[in-house]
């Protein structure tokens, strides 16, 4: 399974790409994805929501299953991806470009704080055993 | 052995593919000194013989009446249809139909249900059903206070049925709800739309609006409803579901109509059987739909492309939400469920107009009667459904007695409930109350009370 | 076809509401209904027709195995119906006065003193309609028997990872914080864990015994002790008490309070999801929180308590008495068994269970814990098959459904992988699970030989695999006129 090595991860399973104007975007990885199976439902935060880090702020729905999201970052968030609403498969489908919202942080330097690729591909070597 | 198929010949068999010497050896892990056993205070079995014999004997003792009691339970009449079916085994003993292609009949008839209900409600969607009315009301009122995120306070008028608001206080008060009493016109037996804004002036959940409400008048639900709204507040509507064949469904209540409708579904072919079992049904806006508790069945298609039903939104649910789900509620009451689709489609839409307002002109019959003896009268000038309160001139529980001597069962004292309310009686009509049935109830209580002039 | 597509406008029957149109009615126009209730119109017969064709669409008891895990699928005695649904007893209102209910009521009674017998507690009420009320209410006396003594910083309660999700759920409509811990390689409680978890924030520990990895906790005094030395109180969830009935007392155990599933152990009938029942006993303890109304006998005469006589009450949980109709045949069931009958039921539920779980071994079926005894139920794993072929629990549950057997519990609990929990019932016989046993490995052949026929399945069934995606995403609740 490739990771993207441009994107920052968490162990909780969120991927976060830092834009140019400042702010972030946070989604769900692949592997994510995959535990949950076919999504069928996102619940995603009001925009100008103040979150902490790791507080729960959306709710990714499969038949089966239901995930909490947590924000990798506290911060402030900017926008929401309104079209998941509608078609959650987009997440099963292509999840590093099916994001859930943006974050203006709080502190922008946090994201070095953040698992890089290699990281989180141990991260999930160590939740398999 | 009752109800137990095994010989001696399969038991030596059976412990021999085990490999145990006898059936005791299997409880070799359960540590010695917790082992009691000992059920000195259960009788001996009985045959069914036997059974049945006391079983008739009791049953018997108890006998039957002529009932004028309602609040919040219901005498129908039930076509013999309803239970001969519902009693099928295929449908009594069944499981939650969590195997949907082995389960379509039970399935599809909740589907069935649900369309019923969503109508006989006007709201968008109904779930599988909840315990009874009075835990629905509870449920509801964990809904709109998850829905509406900012108020835990939930104002509930003193209309609504005592007990209903007693189990609502018993659910929620561990969850930091505040359940906020609103008082009623003691004149109308209403709530006055115009009273109600020193209540609204804090932030609120939800305003509960009982329709009819417990003293079966019917409430300016318009108005209420309107007002809530205006408050940015959700409105959880209490109805009786037989009334809804004659009255305004909560779904089209005011200029946006009510967003939960709950209530108790026991007039829907349930027997009254002592207050259980029944079923709570719960109907709600589409916007609400993942806020709502129990289960939902939706329709879609096998791999054939061929209609089919299975229980869904299943992620709200404690199975797999565990902490995190809408309830902790797992099953619907699904065989009064199965009782009260068939009892609808029997009725059909004119059959249970009919039915309601047969009960609603048995009651202006019974309390013009009634009125003509001395000393009674309305004790609410609102208009009622099919069940009134009425003032009587003598002490209550003495009257009641003296009209049960008669085989009459002549209604519910309200004083329990309504201390103020002294001396004063709630009567209920259904259409199974024939004008013999009046007759008699106004003439016996119209000799009884000829001691209190 | 829908009930709503046999409709025809204007048929109805005419023998089952009143045949002339009301005379009176005096209600506000405002107040009137003007959009018509979408019921069907049909014939009697379409109804009866109906309805009866969906019933045959369904498994049950009283036509398949159904060897369901944790829900006790036994026969439900036809007698017990058929005595709860006496005239009298369906026509009593349940607010008709006590004296016109002693029939009644005395049923009450009696089945509320079998029940402290079978489960070795002080008090018994009868009101909780469900399991899952059952619990609400078992932890309600928890937190309010705390509250009564000031002590206001127990916010937790301890939850086994392999417990049923009612649990949590339940802990946290009470105002507690759920505290998980794990379960050793043996199917127990992890010890240690459970003595890192708990504390002076413990309000108390939900336990069922045996568990739901159907093993009996072997250590359930010791966990007691710890759970009680810190102060808290100890619940058991009585889902899987058909295994010990006779046997043990959860009382005996040390739990202060127990919630009892009479669809489950005392065969009242599951009715595709309800009505259950489930009496909560308790320890002497909790004996003032319980919810009312309970039945006393004085002085010959059978009364309901109320608010005055039980005033430290939790309250009212339901609008009357609980699922009345329930409890009636659960009385029936027990008097039918007697007290000897009920330690049968123990015996040959277990009996079952075993024989069952060696001749599955014997054919091929990984065993979750090969090392323990079978209560009245057990865990078979698919694991190494779905690694190696594709085919899971799901796919040979659907393939049971094609022989004409119910399917066990799948993926619960959830910590076993691809599992089947499977509960054959005491009232099961040797030739029945011997050809469940059969049709087991008639599939374990098919999985190897045509693993895509298995992955497909169900292929006998009125419909196959259902889109449960599709009914997720595009949500379809109710039914709508063309």
């Amino acid at each position: 399974m490739s990771i993207p090595t441009e994107l920052k991860y968490t162990k909780s399973h969120e991927w976060v790409k830092t834009e140019s104007d400042g702010t972030v975007t946070i989604g769900i990885t692949q592997h994510a994805q995959e535990l949950l199976g076919d999504m069928v439902f996102v619940e995603l935060p009001k925009v100008g929501r103040t979150l902490g880090q790791k507080e729960e702020c959306a709710v990714v729905e499969s038949v089966k299953a239901a995930a909490d999201v947590y924000s990798p970052l506290a911060g402030e968030v900017v926008e929401v991806n309104t079209e998941l609403e509608s078609s959650p498969e987009k997440i099963n489908q292509d999840p590093y470009h099916a994001w859930l919202f943006k974050l203006k942080p709080a502190n922008v330097a946090d994201v070095a704080n953040l698992l890089d690729a290699q990281g989180y591909e141990k991260a999930l070597e160590s939740e398999a055993h | 052995m009752p109800f137990i198929p095994h010989t001696e010949e399969d038991v030596e068999e059976m412990l021999a593919s085990i490999g145990a010497a006898s059936i005791e050896e299997l409880f070799d892990e359960i540590p010695p000194d917790l082992k009691t056993g000992n059920l000195s205070r259960v009788p001996p079995g009985m045959t069914e013989m036997e059974i049945t014999r006391l079983m008739h004997e009791r049953a018997q003792a108890d006998g039957f009446y002529l009932n004028f009691i309602g609040a919040g339970a219901y005498e129908h009449h039930i076509p013999a249809a309803v239970w001969q079916i519902t009693t099928r085994g295929e449908f009594y003993s069944s499981y939650t139909p969590y195997q949907a292609e082995a389960s379509q009949g039970t399935l599809q008839l909740l589907y069935e249900y649900q369309t019923m209900m969503a109508s006989l409600t006007g709201m968008d969607v109904s779930n599988a059903s909840l315990y009874d009315g009075a835990t629905a009301l509870a449920e509801a009122a964990l809904m709109a206070v998850r829905q509406h995120k900012t108020s835990r306070r939930i104002l509930v008028p003193g209309t609504a049925h005592p007990t209903y608001r007693k189990v609502l206080r018993a659910i929620v008060r561990n969850q930091d709800i505040e359940v906020v009493e609103i008082p009623f016109d003691p004149e109308s037996g209403q709530v006055i739309p115009e009273q109600l804004d020193p209540f609204g002036q804090e932030e609120f959940a939800a305003l509960v609006v009982p329709q009819p409400n417990f003293f079966g008048v019917l409430e300016q639900v318009d108005t209420l409803t309107d007002w809530a709204h205006k408050k940015n507040s959700l409105v959880i509507a209490v109805v009786n579901p037989m009334s809804l064949a004659m009255l305004t469904p909560p779904g089209e209540w005011g200029t946006k109509g009510a967003d939960i409708a709950v209530g108790e579904g026991q007039p829907l072919g349930i027997p009254l059987s002592s207050g259980g079992p029944y079923f709570g049904f719960m109907a709600c806006k589409q916007e609400l739909v993942r806020q709502m508790p129990g289960r939902i069945i939706g329709k879609t298609v096998d791999l054939d492309n061929k209609p089919g039903f299975v229980l869904t939104l299943q992620a709200r649910e404690q199975h797999i939400r565990r902490s995190k789900a809408t309830s902790n509620i797992c099953t619907n009451q699904g065989l009064m469920v199965t009782a009260a689709t068939i009892y609808m489609s029997l009725l059909g839409p004119e059959g249970l107009r009919r039915v309601a307002a047969q009960s609603h002109a048995n009651l202006l019959q019974l309390v013009e009667k009634l009125e003509t003896i001395p000393g009674v009268k309305r004790a609410h000038s609102g208009f009622c459904f099919h069940e009134a309160a009425l003032k009587l001139p003598g002490p209550i529980d003495e009257i009641l007695q003296a009209l049960k001597a008669q085989g009459i069962l002549g209604g519910l004292s309200l004083q329990d409930y309504y201390p103020a309310l002294s001396n004063t009686l709630l009567v209920c009509t259904t259409e199974t109350k024939t004008p013999v049935d009046l007759d008699k109830f106004g003439e016996v209580l119209g000799k009884i009370l000829k001691k209190y002039k | 076809m829908l009930i709503f597509e046999h409709s025809r406008p204007g048929r109805r029957n005419y023998s089952q509401s009143p045949t002339t149109p009301a005379e009176k009615q005096a209600i506000p126009q405002n107040l009137l209904r003007k959009s018509p209730v979408l019921l069907p119109e049909v014939s009697e017969m379409d109804a009866v027709r109906h309805y009866t064709r969906l019933s045959q669409k369904n498994f049950s008891i009283d036509t398949e195995f159904y060897p369901l895990g944790s829900c006790t699928m036994k026969y439900n005695p036809r007698a017990c119906n058929a005595l709860a649904m006496l005239p009298q007893f369906l026509a009593r209102h349940p607010l008709a006065p006590e004296d016109t209910g002693q029939g009644f009521l005395a049923c009450m009674y009696e089945l509320q003193e079998i029940l402290k017998d079978v489960t070795g507690m002080a008090g018994v009420s009868l009101t909780p309609m469900a399991g899952a009320q059952g619990e609400l209410i078992g932890v309600m006396m928890i937190r309010a028997y705390h509250e009564a003594r000031g002590d206001k910083k127990r916010t937790e309660i301890i939850v086994p990872d392999a417990a049923h999700g009612t649990n949590p759920a339940t802990a946290v409509m009470c105002g507690y914080k759920v505290v998980e811990i794990t379960t050793d390689k043996e199917g127990n409680v992890d010890m240690d864990a459970l003595k890192a978890a708990v504390g002076p924030q413990t309000a108390g520990l939900m336990l069922t015994n045996p568990s739901t990895l159907g093993v009996f906790e072997k250590n359930i005094s010791e966990m007691s002790r710890i759970v009680h030395e810190a102060g808290g109180l100890l619940y058991y969830d009585g889902a899987n008490l058909n295994a010990v009935l006779g046997k043990v007392k959860p009382g005996d155990m040390g739990f202060d309070v127990i919630h009892i599933n009479l669809h489950k152990t005392f065969s009242t009938p599951h009715g595709g999801g309800g009505p259950g029942a489930a009496p909560v006993g308790v320890a002497e303890r909790l004996l003032p929180y319980l919810p009312i109304p309970m039945v006393a006998h004085e002085k010959g005469v059978y009364r309901w308590l109320t608010e005055e006589d039980v005033p430290q009450t939790i309250g009212r949980l339901s609008a009357h008495m609980g699922n009345a109709g329930v409890l009636l045949r659960a009385y029936i069931y027990v008097r039918l068994l007697g007290a000897e009958g009920m330690n049968r039921i123990s015996q040959y539920a277990t009996l079952n269970a075993n024989y069952l779980m060696a001749e599955l071994r014997k054919a091929g079926f990984e065993i979750a814990y090969p090392t323990r005894r079978a209560s009245h139920e057990f865990i078979v794993t698919l694991k190494e098959i779905k690694e190696r072929t594709g085919v899971t629990a799901m796919n040979l549950a659907k393939r049971l459904l094609d022989k004409g057997y119910h399917a066990p519990t799948t993926y619960f609990p959830i910590l076993i992988p691809e599992c089947l929990l499977i509960e054959p019932a005491e009232t099961e016989s040797k030739q029945t699970l011997d050809a469940f046993v059969t049709a087991m490995k008639e599939i374990l052949q098919e999985i190897e030989d045509q693993p895509d026929m298995v992955k497909s399945a169900p292929h006998n069934m009125p419909l196959r695999k259902l889109d449960d995606v599709r009914a997720a995403r595009e949500l379809d609740l109710a039914w709508k006129p063309q």
